[in-house]
């Protein structure tokens, strides 16, 4: 197995990734680590008049649900708690899966893999939120809205798993009845 | 071949078998490996992988001049999205203008630093990077040229970067963004978020028509 290039895009050619997995790891345990403190820390810092008040991912959340606005507060939960979290299963069952050689549902595996690869992207959508009321909430006295430190942790986490899924060869998946038959 | 996926049309493709066709006449699933002759499809089909059932091609006549003319459409609008005021917000008295350049530059406090960097290429430079090298690619091959040197590379910068380009994802953040702050203060649309939403539109659209192998096989005859 060497690496050749492509006649046509010039990309580096290979049959597998061998090391595949091993970058897989590495990325969703960097994205995991840095998921911790995106959580611990506040993402918004808000002070008015009265008051200084700091807001985490959920509090976030709650604070919403505590306006009314439950479909935010659906979008800003789904993005920011439940596709990371979910990410971080499903990569490590595809690649769990995949160095035991499972032979089982490899459609649903590859369907899986499918989605983690389009849905991981959307879990920006807190930091841009964040930039935005940042930017936009700047009434010197009587309202002012700056970024957290869990912003910073909050988008390396996702670029991390993004990156980890992009590692993941999804031939792999396909190459367990090859080697058993 | 073990588990033929149901939204595969027969016929279009047929399984490689016995002694290999030419390697111009193959096609890989760019996701499972499997290879498949490759055919003429009809026009408006898709013609998806046995295996897994990826897309592996489309086939739209004048598709190119459509995603070029869709290309430059959202570059200019992108452009425009960028200089124009963005959104407006007044309270007691207090008035603030932010553009698309402010959002960025709200992580520009010591630590963050990196972050501002980040969100510029993710909602600005990536998506200008990936229109400029469509249309760089793309506009010879539109007008029967031969294609520039560095189109293939250009051609495949764009598709690489994809992932990477989160325009459509920022626009869902500022709405969420917007109901949080309605309660509390008057927010007035500026012209920028118009041309914003419009580029993410029209990404969509462009993103839909372009079938990667029937670009890159017109890049090779193009440049024959």
């Amino acid at each position: 197995m060497q690496d050749t290039i492509c006649k046509r895009c010039s990309g580096a050619l290979q049959s597998r990734d061998t090391e595949s997995l091993q970058k897989v790891w590495a990325w969703l345990l960097a994205g995991m680590i840095a998921y911790l403190p995106a959580n611990l820390y506040p993402m918004l810092l808000t002070s008015t008049l009265t008051e200084r008040s700091e807001s985490t991912i959920i509090g976030g959340v709650v604070e919403l649900v505590e306006y009314g606005s439950l479909g935010i507060a659906a979008i800003v939960f789904i993005a920011s708690v439940m596709i990371p979290v979910g990410k971080f299963i499903a990569i490590a069952y595809l690649a769990i899966s995949v160095q035991r050689r499972s032979m089982a549902s490899q459609h649903e595996r590859h369907k899986a893999y499918e989605v983690v690869e389009f849905i991981g992207r959307w879990s920006m959508i807190d930091v841009f939120v964040v930039a935005i009321l940042s930017a936009l909430v700047q009434l010197d006295t009587i309202a002012t809205i700056n970024p957290g430190i869990a912003a910073v942790s909050f988008a390396l986490s996702v670029i991390f798993t993004m990156l980890s899924a992009q590692a993941f060869d999804s031939r792999l998946i396909w190459d367990a009845d090859r080697t058993q038959q | 071949m073990i588990g033929a996926s149901p939204r595969c049309q027969s016929g279009v493709f047929k399984h490689v078998s016995a002694a290999l066709p030419p390697l111009d006449d193959l096609v890989a699933c760019p996701q499972c490996d499997t290879l498949h002759r490759a055919a003429s499809i009809p026009t408006n089909a898709r013609a998806h992988c046995k295996r897994c059932g990826i897309v592996l091609m489309t086939s739209q006549p004048a598709a190119m001049a459509r995603i070029l003319s869709l290309a430059l459409t959202a570059f200019i609008m992108m452009i425009a999205a960028v200089s124009f005021p963005f959104l407006t917000l007044d309270a007691g008295g207090l008035h603030n203008a932010t553009s698309v350049i402010d959002a960025v530059l709200a992580f520009n406090d010591g630590y963050a630093l990196p972050l501002a960097v980040a969100v510029a290429f993710f909602i600005v430079v990536i998506p200008l990077i990936r229109l400029g090298a469509l249309i760089y690619a793309l506009d010879p091959l539109v007008r029967e040229q031969k294609p520039r040197s560095g189109a293939h590379k250009a051609f495949g910068l764009a598709e690489r970067l994809r992932p990477w380009s989160m325009a459509e994802i920022f626009i869902v953040g500022v709405t969420v963004a917007l109901i949080k702050v309605a309660g509390m203060a008057a927010v007035t649309i500026g012209p920028a978020f118009w041309a914003f939403s419009g580029v993410v539109v029209i990404t969509v659209l462009k993103d839909q028509l372009i079938c990667r192998y029937s670009i890159w096989e017109a890049l090779d005859r193009a440049a024959r």
